[in-house]
């Protein structure tokens, strides 16, 4: 069971995050592998472990801070590194971030069959969801998405997925883009002997010319959607905190006829 | 097929067991204010109630794919789209999980630039191009305001429920009906099984206008969160906890993870507010919060808190808000 593991850096939510031309600028120590891939790697680890042999692979695309996220992914047990770096990738959409990774996808598997793409389902600091699908289309794979239960045998996976009307049963065969839930698994904790590893561990870097990608068809100059503005949201203002010393549900009461909400 | 309509908006018909679910009426509130709406349905024919409601919203055509079950397959349900949907330089869906991947497939094989989890959407004037589609989100757990222009000669935007009030045109034609064919791709992926997710009574919890929502605080005790949700004409809501601890089921775990909300009016009763659950609720209209810990942070971003336990608290609220409509 060969599988790879796509691991997005995010930025630590409780930050403070700002947008400077468009994208997403933040410290370099602010952040790490985003939350829900845990969740990925996981289920990477146990196939493999339940097989009793294969190899995951962690990939992650993104600015020199990113090496972050893949280095999380070895402490948790992932056995090779990989990091696609160009300044050329800055700013790409989903669509552009799925033919980066699609292309290093390929470039692993030419060196030797995969059987599986695992991703989170969303990444915390974007979370359109629209990655995983981007993905499959474009290695033109199975997509097997938001699976919160995951069996894979005889060649192919099956998941169960909640959508808004119904629980379905989703079965196709490998290659597969799975992307899971964090309802899948509980991530396990980093052993004190990964950790050290994972810190000497050698990661691969791929530049985009590696991987055979013209870099004028991804990046900002690219990219489907453009951010022009930006702002904070403005906290919420005139905020009113009372403790209950006796009246706190009818002053509570009182609120919501004030303004018109019952 | 389609006749010839001037500046058409496209809008996906979202279906809830079979009829038009209320966040369409929003969707074509807001197409009716771009353009001329057009409603596209996947499924089985709709029947003449349906048809007229789309009406009543301003639909001046229903293209209709009927392509029945075939409509769960996200490849599939695009390639009906896309050929119900020529002449419209936008498309606007109800940004659902499902929803979300039926536009990235779209997009793959139309070129069209995709925001999803929008509050609006409007067309602005571009150099060199006839008009720009820019569309408005509240990102990074609603902590900040973002318009996102989208390039291109066809645009997708799937718009949050609850963020456009649905108003009937004002003088409604009727819709015309079109049966659209489309040749279906062959996918890999075989559904070998649909459960159907039994309606909560009252109003599903994505559209409701009130979120009466518990969390660890309640122990597990629901009946009072229900009953002033009941009587708000709300839904009930949770955090990760509550549906962790199996006290409530995950359809109704509001977060990032679960169920986005933007409802009138939120109610967070003993609920710590985690940055996780913020971030399904933060756009919320007015924020109530009861909580004990005068600390929790969902007294941040609150418009109005009780520090105090909900067991005190809510009963009190029914009563007061029982005998205002009685007066």
């Amino acid at each position: 069971m060969r599988i790879l593991v796509t691991v997005k850096f995010t930025p630590d939510l409780q930050s403070n995050r700002s947008f400077a031309e468009g994208t997403v600028t933040r410290t370099a120590d602010d952040g790490s592998m985003n939350e829900l891939d845990e969740h990925a790697v996981e289920a990477a680890l146990q196939l493999v472990e339940a097989a009793g042999e294969g190899e995951v692979f962690a990939l992650t695309v993104g600015g020199a801070d990113a090496v972050a996220a893949v280095r999380k992914a070895l402490q948790l047990g992932a056995n090779h590194a990989i990091h696609v770096q160009d300044d050329a990738v800055a700013g790409s959409d989903v669509f552009g971030t799925a033919a980066v990774l699609a292309a290093a996808i390929r470039k692993v598997r030419n060196a030797s069959p995969l059987d599986l793409v695992i991703t989170g389902m969303a990444a915390l600091d974007g979370l359109t969801s629209m990655l995983p699908t981007a993905l499959a289309a474009e290695l033109d794979w199975s997509q097997l998405t938001l699976a919160s239960s995951l069996e894979v045998a005889d060649g192919s996976a099956t998941i169960v997925r909640h959508l808004a009307d119904a629980h379905e049963t989703v079965t196709a065969p490998l290659p597969a883009v799975v992307s899971v839930t964090d309802e899948l698994n509980k991530p396990r904790f980093p052993n004190f002997k990964l950790i050290m590893a994972a810190r000497k561990a050698e990661v691969t870097v791929w530049s985009l010319a590696d991987l055979g990608v013209d870099p004028a068809s991804v990046g900002a100059g690219a990219a489907r959607t453009i951010v022009v503005d930006a702002s904070p949201r403005p906290p919420r203002a005139n905020q009113k905190i009372v403790t209950d010393t006796g009246e706190g549900g009818k002053i509570l009461a009182d609120f919501l006829i004030e303004r018109g909400l019952v | 097929m389609t006749s010839v309509i001037s500046n058409p908006v496209a809008v996906l018909v979202e279906l809830r067991d079979g009829a038009v679910a209320h966040p369409t009426f929003e969707a074509l509130t807001l197409a009716r204010s771009l353009g001329t709406p057009v409603a596209v349905w996947l499924g089985t024919d709709p029947g003449a109630e349906a048809v007229a409601q789309l009406a009543q919203y301003g639909a001046a055509e229903v293209r209709v794919a009927a392509i029945g079950a075939e409509a769960r397959y996200p490849a599939k349900a695009a390639a009906a789209i896309a050929a119900s949907t020529e002449d419209a330089k936008l498309l606007l869906v109800v940004s659902t999980f499902l929803n979300k991947e039926i536009v990235t497939r779209l997009a793959v094989t139309t070129g069209a630039g995709v925001v999803v989890d929008a509050a609006g959407v409007e067309f602005v004037e571009s150099p060199g191009a006839d008009s720009a589609v820019e569309a408005f989100q509240t990102v990074f757990a609603a902590t900040w305001n973002v318009r996102t222009r989208i390039e291109g000669s066809k645009a997708i935007v799937g718009i949050r429920p609850n963020t456009t009030t649905a108003s009937a045109a004002d003088a409604p034609g009727e819709a015309t009906v079109v049966p659209i064919v489309a040749a279906l791709p062959a996918t890999r992926e075989t559904i070998i099984a649909v459960e159907p997710i039994a309606a909560v009574a009252g109003v599903p919890l994505s559209d409701a206008p009130v979120v009466v929502a518990g969390g660890r605080g309640t122990g597990g005790d629901y009946a009072l969160i229900t009953e002033f949700a009941d009587l708000l004409g709300g839904a009930v809501g949770a955090s990760r906890d509550a549906t962790d601890e199996g006290w409530i089921s995950h359809e109704h775990m509001i977060g990032q993870t679960g169920t986005t909300v933007t409802p009138a009016l939120y109610v967070a009763c003993g609920i710590s507010g985690a940055v996780h659950h913020r971030g399904g609720m933060q756009a919320s209209g007015t924020i109530v919060a009861i909580n004990m810990d005068p600390d929790a942070p969902i007294f941040e971003i609150c418009d109005f808190g009780v520090v105090g336990s909900l067991f005190d608290v809510l009963p009190q609220a029914i009563e007061a808000v029982k005998a205002h409509r009685a007066s």
